[in-house]
């Protein structure tokens, strides 16, 4: 390990937390794809799904990690985001499939909801993809800390043909035997980082010396508020009269569709920098930046239950 | 009471290490307060979060913030007031990370404490000041035997409900210790009001009879599983074989054209390389050429890790294969004779086909007795004393089963090696999860503590 306790830390009688979560993580992937006969990873450029894939490339060394990638694109993302996301899989060599919401609402089989967010019709492509690419092990970059119908979900979690997660009729998970097996039409959705906290991957991805999109780091943009949240212009989103646009030095905690997902102000340009700041933040991930999220008491676990990731 | 004021900044995860625990109790007796008050004074709850909680305990009619909505987060949850399934909760101190497995109460969800307690350092156990040891707690301290759980700390809640007096706790703390004898468990005692935040993190002034730690105090300087487990390794090291590391395209990594490395976490035990191997259940003998990952080679690898493992000899090594240290090798057994609880609705039976999933390996397994039922409700028997006839297994029954197994499997002694003494039974036709189980030692009478004899 490249990370070796260097202060007071006794010499190594055990794993520090960062080493054991890496550890549980690459075990989680290794346990799925050996089982799976056709893995995925969703990979859209964010932080957590740039994790997974990094574990992914270290539990499979010195081979090529033997996983195909998936993005759901909701045609909101930001474009540095979509450029990360399409370098990192040249970098690596590996093959990437985007379902595109876009094209559902082009001929018909999705219709835009009035608010204009797209974060809840990503549910129909992304199950569709997942037939049409016969996957049946899905990787995710979920974490329990998000949020709590999250806390609630198993490390591999069966879904129906539906993609649909039934919380009251979760199968034990026991020990580190994760158990895979699934009927024909059902999948399952494994996530290697359900114990990590939004903390745990901003040191990792500092140990690991890992690229992100510079979203994630403080720069200056044109911002309104609305709600509490500073949105940024995008065509999916009208901006109203009483919203004025300013300059402010913001960064992104999240970066999903740009039409409910708010910048945060922050001088943080560097990752030690963010650190510091998730470190001390009163605000966690989800209440800060995704609109989506903040419909009701129940809306993650809703959207789950019909198959959202 | 505030959750924005002063909150210290989070501990270093490159530094702390890591403790694993679970909750457990009696439907109402407090357990979601328990967690949320733990949250609450470790300064884990961020403003936002505390803040909804306020808004919803004051739409129902409430006063103040009532912590347990902190941890109810499925929609039936809220509706019923109750816990229906483990959730993990994940917060830290100065001193140590932990990552919390909240379960149930309810009998109904038992499965769900045994999914909680299988991963856990230790185990919180919940008992009601007024009411003492229930039935449940003891299925819960069962599972807790059952399963090994290194510690249990059972915590008198309500404790403001008895006027902080001494007699009911000191009772109580009688009756536990019993059960600590016969179980084998090693259980510390503490007097808490989850409501009031006595004991819980904070040591209250209000029982000022009792001296020993708080709830906190004892999860931040527990041992963990894996120190217990390394500081009583007798030398003997585990890797269940995952995946075998061939990269398919020499081009990306010419230098790794040859290269072939068995790929596990390491169950027990500190691998070195240069010590000798016997691979089961073939058998077969090598030694450790080398240990590899991402990050360069090692010369040790330590029980937790994830590594791969070179090997002098080309011998034959598959997924679902175990490596082992020659100087104390595991053993395949064909027979099983465990400890199995049952968590499915259908019950089991005498020759019903089962999966059997051990390590990396997955085996058909056939039934061939069921010896007993553990009867909760009998005073004053040892887990095995407390096992009556029975000739099938329901829901959240816990009972002694003997399997078949259709290939050998190196499963070993649970009390004495947790990972490879662990197993799961699966459904071979819909591929549900059925039963925990731990293997008892493979020849009656061999236990040292009574615990592994009938």
């Amino acid at each position: 390990m490249r990370d070796s306790p260097v202060s007071t830390t006794s010499v190594k009688s055990g794993l520090s937390t960062l080493e054991a979560l890496e550890a549980e993580g690459i075990h989680i992937l290794r346990e799925a794809v050996a089982t799976a006969r056709k893995p995925v990873i969703l990979f859209s450029g964010g932080k957590d799904s740039v994790a997974v894939l990094h574990l992914a490339t270290k539990a499979f060394w010195p081979g090529r990690v033997p996983i195909e990638l998936l993005h759901v694109d909701t045609g909101h993302n930001f474009d540095e985001v979509i450029a990360f996301r399409d370098a990192t899989v040249e970098r690596l060599g590996l093959r990437l499939k985007v379902a595109k919401v876009q094209d559902y609402i082009d001929d018909g089989r999705l219709r835009e909801r009035p608010d204009g967010t797209r974060n809840a019709l990503q549910t129909v492509p992304l199950l569709d993809a997942i037939a049409d690419g016969g996957y049946d092990v899905v990787f995710g970059g979920a974490r329990r800390d998000e949020e709590k119908a999250r806390a609630k979900e198993r490390v591999v979690s069966l879904r129906d043909e539906f993609g649909a997660w039934d919380p009251r009729n979760q199968r034990p998970e026991l020990w580190n035997l994760y158990n895979t097996r699934h009927l024909p039409g059902q999948h399952v959705r494994v996530f290697p980082l359900s114990n990590w906290t939004e903390l745990d991957v901003w040191r990792y991805i500092e140990r690991e010396a890992l690229e992100l999109p510079a979203l994630y780091y403080a720069h200056e943009r044109e911002v309104f508020e609305r709600d509490g949240m500073l949105l940024t212009p995008h065509p999916a989103l009208s901006r109203r009269e009483t919203e004025p646009l300013e300059r402010r030095v913001v960064r992104y905690r999240t970066v999903g569709d740009a039409s409910c997902t708010g910048a945060v102000e922050s001088p943080a340009a560097n990752v030690a920098d963010v650190i510091a700041e998730v470190a001390a933040t009163r605000i966690t991930e989800r209440g800060a930046t995704r609109a989506d999220d903040r419909a009701s008491e129940a809306a993650m676990e809703d959207r789950k239950k019909e198959g959202y990731f | 009471m505030t959750a924005t004021a002063s909150a210290p900044l989070a501990p270093d995860s490159r530094q702390t290490s890591l403790l694993r625990f679970a909750t457990a109790g009696s439907v109402d007796d407090g357990k979601s307060t328990l967690v949320g008050r733990l949250l609450h004074d470790t300064k884990s709850i961020l403003a936002d979060a505390y803040a909804a909680v306020e808004r919803v305990t004051r739409e129902r009619g409430g006063a103040g913030v009532d912590l347990a909505l902190l941890t109810d987060g499925l929609r039936a949850e809220r509706e019923q007031g109750i816990t229906i399934d483990v959730a993990y909760r994940y917060f830290s101190t100065p001193h140590r990370t932990f990552i919390l497995a909240d379960c149930p109460g309810h009998v109904q969800y038992t499965r769900n404490t045994v999914t909680g307690a299988s991963t856990a350092d230790a185990l919180v156990v919940l008992v009601d000041a007024r009411h003492g040891v229930l039935e449940q707690t003891r299925r819960h301290l069962a599972v807790a035997a059952l399963l090994r759980v290194p510690h249990v700390i059972v915590a008198v809640n309500k404790i403001d409900l008895v006027d902080y007096a001494e007699e009911p706790f000191a009772a109580i703390e009688a009756d536990v210790a019993e059960h600590s004898r016969r179980l084998a468990l090693a259980i510390t005692t503490v007097p808490v009001s989850a409501l009031e935040g006595d004991n819980v993190a904070v040591r209250s002034e209000r029982t000022p009879w009792y001296t020993g730690p708080t709830v906190l105090d004892l999860l931040e300087t527990l041992p963990s599983a894996d120190e217990t487990e390394r500081a009583a390794a007798s030398g003997g090291w585990r890797l269940p074989v995952q995946y075998v590391l061939r990269p398919q395209d020499a081009a990306l990594s010419p230098e790794h054209r040859e290269y072939r490395g068995y790929a596990g976490q390491v169950a027990q035990g500190v691998i070195r390389v240069g010590d000798d191997v016997v691979v089961q259940p073939s058998g077969r003998r090598t030694t450790v050429a080398g240990i590899d990952t991402a990050d360069g080679p090692l010369t040790q690898a330590l029980s937790g890790q994830s590594v791969a493992v070179r090997l002098a000899d080309e011998v034959d090594v598959a997924r679902g294969d175990l490596l082992s240290s020659a100087s104390d090798a595991a053993i395949p057994v064909k027979h099983l004779d465990a400890h199995v609880a049952w968590l499915a609705d259908r019950p089991l039976r005498v020759r019903d086909r089962v999966l059997v999933q051990h390590g990396t390996a997955l085996v058909q397994g056939m039934v061939t007795g069921i010896s007993g039922v553990l009867d909760i409700t009998l005073p004053g028997g040892t887990l095995d004393s407390s096992i009556v006839p029975g000739d099938s297994l329901a829901l959240n029954d816990i009972g002694v089963v003997t399997l078949l197994l259709a290939q050998p499997l190196a499963v070993e002694d649970y009390g004495a090696h947790r990972h490879t003494g662990a197993f799961v039974l699966v459904d071979p036709q819909d591929g549900a999860t059925l039963a925990a189980g731990t293997a008892r030692a493979a020849t009656p009478g061999t236990g040292h503590d009574g615990y592994l004899s009938i």
